[in-house]
């Protein structure tokens, strides 16, 4: 099939390729962008007086999985107001924040997004993660097996078996179809086993000859040597608690020696949780000039925000103890599923309120970060989704970064005692169209090492969004509303080479692939044997019924990575 | 003769995956490691099959090919207003996805048997959440086991040999401390080193007492449920004292009085436990894929079972749109049952409304409600005869194998369902063109 497009006279922002507003035409055959089409055979899009970037990429939003699902069956009051009818072209479904499947996908697809990583798989529930992937329609997708508590990290790392450790964790990374290394609180996670937590990166694990620091830095090296596209993806030890900047600073400092040639090897989440000063909740302060004063002095570092917006939403993390501190700070009703020698998650629903001092020194912090941070490529557009809010938040937060009038409107209904605190007053920068395609494309693509995305040059994938802004008469400062509206509704989303939206309707139902990582080291098959060996001391399920088979996967994407051992 | 290793057995929510089968002339002749149960289905599963389609016509049943069984299905189910779609717990996880989807697609309500068994215990986990793990998490590290109002020596006879009481764990010291709780000494409670045997339909007074207990409130009076107050506390006691609890709740509590204020109950019970040590809960989930219905229709639709399509998007509300309300209520117009029995598990009078209506079933057995279809379309079994997915009870997928050929012509329930599916979207686009 030949399919052939032309996206005519838009304004093109493409960071990658160095394209910063350019007029220009961009040609697609195949689901592939070309240099050119047969001009009168190829469907035409008029992009005039519009905004043509890169389909949005999100590193960082929990869409699918166990600890998702445990989310929509906790939440029915979640979904009662948000109901989506069945259509000609799509099935139907509920939710705000935590979605059901397909409207997950559509919501995206609306907003021109067309890649997303799905960041927290406990390994032993991977078949079920990849279910819903399947299930989650007009996007490419992801996903980080948690890694930072799994027994095998653990044991192989507290005997300084670095090398070994790869191997099995490239076994993991194929057997699961997973997509980057995640570490939630590690260490903590394991001591939640019994109840416990670990409080900083030199506490021993419980039971385990280890620290946080040695798993961070352990699964740093494995990662070089896997030679993975992504850096290991981090939430910090001590998430979500007062004075925890510090604790965010020693973590990207503790592999600051393993980091060359100016490459990322460490990518922290949803920073703003983790950038808190203060000694508790009262004397709480932002912690992100000190953070964007390291990060702007090294370049071994990425981020992403985990912006909060004020709204009802649901909490969740492979981070079980903070979740259980969730619980007990806001009585909220509390669900917990601890995952045999691997991991844990916790779910908890919550409101970030303009008036509590808290949440608005949050949402301030998240934006301060954003701001402070010069590079955009180091920094990176989420919501943590759910945690700090829904991505369907996501034209609001552009807003906010493109415009001091729209921080201000914010800023004088939040808590009064939070504006006198907030660092925003004192900020004057206002994002522009490039600095916003890096942080909501092409920085997470780069980070994320997908080379056929996020980017418009010859050869990419044919996923594009185009937005109704015109840049030449627009001022995004002052009319920050219609930026909102433009970036809620894509004026057309293609995907793979097809207009799959257009001004927010779902045009045609199409699945995405799944990206995974087909990792190849040597000595695979010693590794298998001896997992084979002592599987039944660790799981309850046989060896052989472990592994998420390729044929599981409705449209499979293997990358191929060559290990350095 | 041939072995078949490593297969999941689809019997219990405990779906047990070590099985070793010996297949001789595409018969399971033995079974390695399978409880009783298990060995019951693997091998006795081929009485009592439908292997011709059958469609009623002047009160009898004519065999029929699947073509013409399938076209009288859609016909049904298109010209239904208001269709019940029940089931689900013994089949496929991807069988339960296409039974979504045409039920979205006749605006119809599809419920699952969790609506007779665990509905409750749903509705517990809505109110305040459930503190829980996989088995294994259990297995590792739980110094203390509570069963209450089950009974897993009979009902999921391999649960506390793979999971609890006699499979060693990491970080196990000594044995483990059974207790087990029920109206009446069960075969488990012979085996429990406490039994707390209580009055019939009183859990949630002892429940509560407990949670007062935990708090160290004192209880004012001498007994709770025929239970003297001294040994609630020494119950107590050892709950707050044990380094890992983990308590199994059965239908003993979820279907007796109270139904799911036992739930939220127990469950609160589990949850404030926590600020003392660490302790989980879980539901005995009955057939072995009851949880793996829930979570896909709760990742498709955002409900877990009871979800109504009649207006076009999914609406959630047991009491009304659960499976025996609407049949209380006589409100269905045409049923499919998939993988289950109703007629002999259902109320009567919910039975008998289910028989009233024009009423399709797909199984691989002539079961009561077979007996009383329009139209039956054999399926084969699941499991044995064809693969999929499934959920153990702690919510962890495992793959259902193929093991030996079905009958000649056979298909599977999601074969089955996708026909009928493409069946009524082209009677639907063909009432469309000609009104």
């Amino acid at each position: 099939m030949k399919m052939e497009l032309i996206i005519r006279n838009g304004f093109v922002f493409d960071p990658i390729n160095g394209v910063k507003g350019e007029k220009m035409d961009i040609a697609v055959r195949d689901g592939k962008i070309v240099e050119r089409v047969n001009e009168r055979k190829a469907l035409e899009i008029d992009a005039s007086g519009m905004l043509v970037m890169p389909g949005g990429v999100d590193i960082h939003c929990h869409i699918a999985g166990s600890e998702v699902n445990a989310g929509r069956l906790l939440r029915p009051e979640d979904h009662f107001k948000y109901s989506e009818r069945k259509t000609a072209t799509t099935r139907s479904g509920s939710g705000h924040s935590v979605p059901s499947t397909f409207t997950t996908g559509y919501r995206y697809s609306r907003m021109g997004y067309t890649t997303i990583m799905n960041p927290a798989m406990p390994p032993l529930m991977a078949k079920h993660t990849h279910k819903e992937l399947n299930d989650t329609p007009m996007v490419d997708k992801g996903s980080f097996p948690l890694l930072g508590d799994w027994w095998f990290v653990l044991e192989h790392l507290s005997n300084g078996r670095i090398e070994e450790c790869a191997r099995y964790v490239a076994w993991l990374m194929t057997s699961t179809k997973g997509y980057a290394v995640k570490i939630v609180n590690p260490g903590g996670v394991e001591a939640w086993g019994f109840g416990h937590n670990v409080h900083s990166l030199d506490e021993q694990v419980p039971n385990f000859n280890i620290t946080p620091r040695e798993i961070i830095r352990g699964l740093c090296k494995v990662n070089k040597l896997l030679n993975l596209p992504h850096t290991i993806h981090v939430h910090t030890n001590n998430l979500g608690k007062p004075g925890n900047y510090t604790t965010t600073l020693e973590t990207m400092k503790c592999v600051e020696d393993l980091a060359a040639d100016d490459k990322p090897v460490i990518h922290i989440t949803h920073c703003q949780f983790s950038a808190f000063k203060g000694s508790d909740w009262k004397t709480l302060r932002s912690g992100a000039e000190e953070i964007a004063r390291y990060v702007n002095n090294h370049s071994h570092v990425t981020l992403d925000m985990g912006q909060v917006v004020f709204t009802d939403t649901t909490t969740m993390t492979a981070d079980a103890p903070f979740q259980y501190t969730l619980h007990e700070l806001t009585g909220s009703k509390w669900t917990n599923q601890d995952v045999e020698t691997e991991t844990s998650v916790g779910i908890v629903p919550f409101r970030y309120r303009r008036k509590s001092y808290v949440h608005a020194m949050q949402w301030s912090i998240g934006l301060e970060l954003a701001l402070l941070i010069k590079d955009p490529w180091k920094i990176f557009l989420t919501t943590d989704h759910p945690n700090a809010g829904p991505f369907t938040a996501y034209p609001r937060i552009i807003s906010w970064l493109m415009s001091r009038r729209a921080r201000e409107a914010t800023m004088k209904k939040i808590n009064r005692r939070a504006q006198s605190k907030s660092l925003l007053p004192s900020i004057t920068r206002e994002l522009d169209f490039y600095e916003i395609a890096v942080m909501t494309r092409a920085g997470q693509a780069k980070a994320l090492g997908l080379k056929d995305k996020g980017h418009l040059g010859v050869g990419a994938d044919a996923d594009i969004a185009v937005y109704k802004i015109n840049p030449e008469e627009l001022d995004p400062s002052r009319d920050y509303k219609i930026v909102r509206k433009a970036f809620r509704r894509a004026a057309y989303t293609v995907k793979g080479g097809e207009i799959v939206a257009r001004n927010g309707e779902i045009l045609k139902h199409v699945k995405g692939a799944t990206l995974w990582l087909k990792v190849k080291t040597s000595q695979q098959t010693k590794v298998n044997e001896d997992l084979k060996r002592r599987f039944r001391d660790y799981w309850t399920v046989e060896y052989e019924n472990y592994p998420v088979s390729e044929n599981s996967l409705d449209i499979s994407h293997p990358i191929n990575v060559e290990a350095k051992i | 003769m041939r072995t078949v290793k490593h297969v999941t057995c689809p019997v219990c929510g405990c779906l047990c995956d070590d099985l070793e089968l010996t297949i001789k002339d595409e018969k399971v002749v033995k079974v390695k490691n399978g409880c009783a149960l298990c060995k019951a289905k693997f091998l006795g599963y081929s009485k009592h099959r439908v292997l011709k389609p059958l469609v009623r016509k002047n009160g009898r049943f004519f065999e029929v090919s699947y073509e013409e069984a399938v076209s009288r299905a859609a016909e049904i189910l298109t010209e239904a207003n208001y269709p019940l779609l029940y089931g689900w717990s013994m089949t496929s996880c991807e069988a339960v996805s296409a039974g979504i989807e045409l039920a979205e697609e006749i605006g119809g309500v599809i419920d699952t048997t969790s609506t007779l068994c665990h509905g409750p215990s749903t509705l517990g986990i809505q109110d305040v959440g459930i503190s829980s793990a996989t088995l294994g998490q259990v297995r590792h590290r739980a110094d203390l086991i509570v069963y209450w109002g089950s009974n897993p020596l009979i009902a999921h006879p391999r649960h506390m040999e793979r999971y609890t009481i006699f499979r060693k764990g990491r970080f196990q010291k000594e044995k483990r401390k059974l207790i087990v709780v029920d109206v009446r000494k069960t075969e488990t409670a012979e085996t429990a080193d406490i039994f707390l045997q209580i009055k019939p339909n009183m859990d949630y007074e002892v429940l509560q007492a407990l949670r007062a207990l935990i708090r160290d409130q004192e209880l004012d009076v001498d007994e709770v449920a025929g239970i003297p107050t001294e040994r609630l506390e020494e119950i107590a006691d050892t709950m707050v004292e044990c380094r890992f609890g983990a308590l199994f709740f059965g239908s003993g509590l979820t279907m007796t009085r109270g139904k799911n204020r036992n739930i939220d109950a127990v469950l609160s019970l589990v949850s404030d436990l926590n600020k003392l040590t660490k302790f989980i809960a879980m539901p005995m989930r009955g057939h072995f894929n009851v949880t793996g219905a829930d979570m896909i229709l709760t990742w498709q639709t955002g409900y877990p079972y009871a979800v109504d399509f009649s207006l076009g998007y999914p609406r959630y509300n047991p009491g009304e749109t659960s499976a025996v309300d609407i049949l209380l209520r006589e409100e269905s117009d045409a049923a499919l049952v998939v993988a289950s029995d109703p007629v002999a598990s259902l109320p009567r009078k919910a039975a008998e409304h289910l028989a009233e209506n024009p009423l399709i079933v797909v199984d691989p057995h002539m079961s009561a409600t077979a007996r009383m279809a329009d139209v039956v379309l054999p399926s084969t079994f699941v499991g044995i005869e064809s693969g999929g997915t499934a959920y153990r009870m702690d919510h962890v997928p495992l793959p259902l194998k193929k093991i030996v050929e079905p009958p000649e012509g056979i298909l599977s329930d999601e074969e089955i369902l996708r026909i009928i599916l493409s069946e009524v979207k082209r009677k639907k686009a063909e009432q469309m063109e000609n009104p």
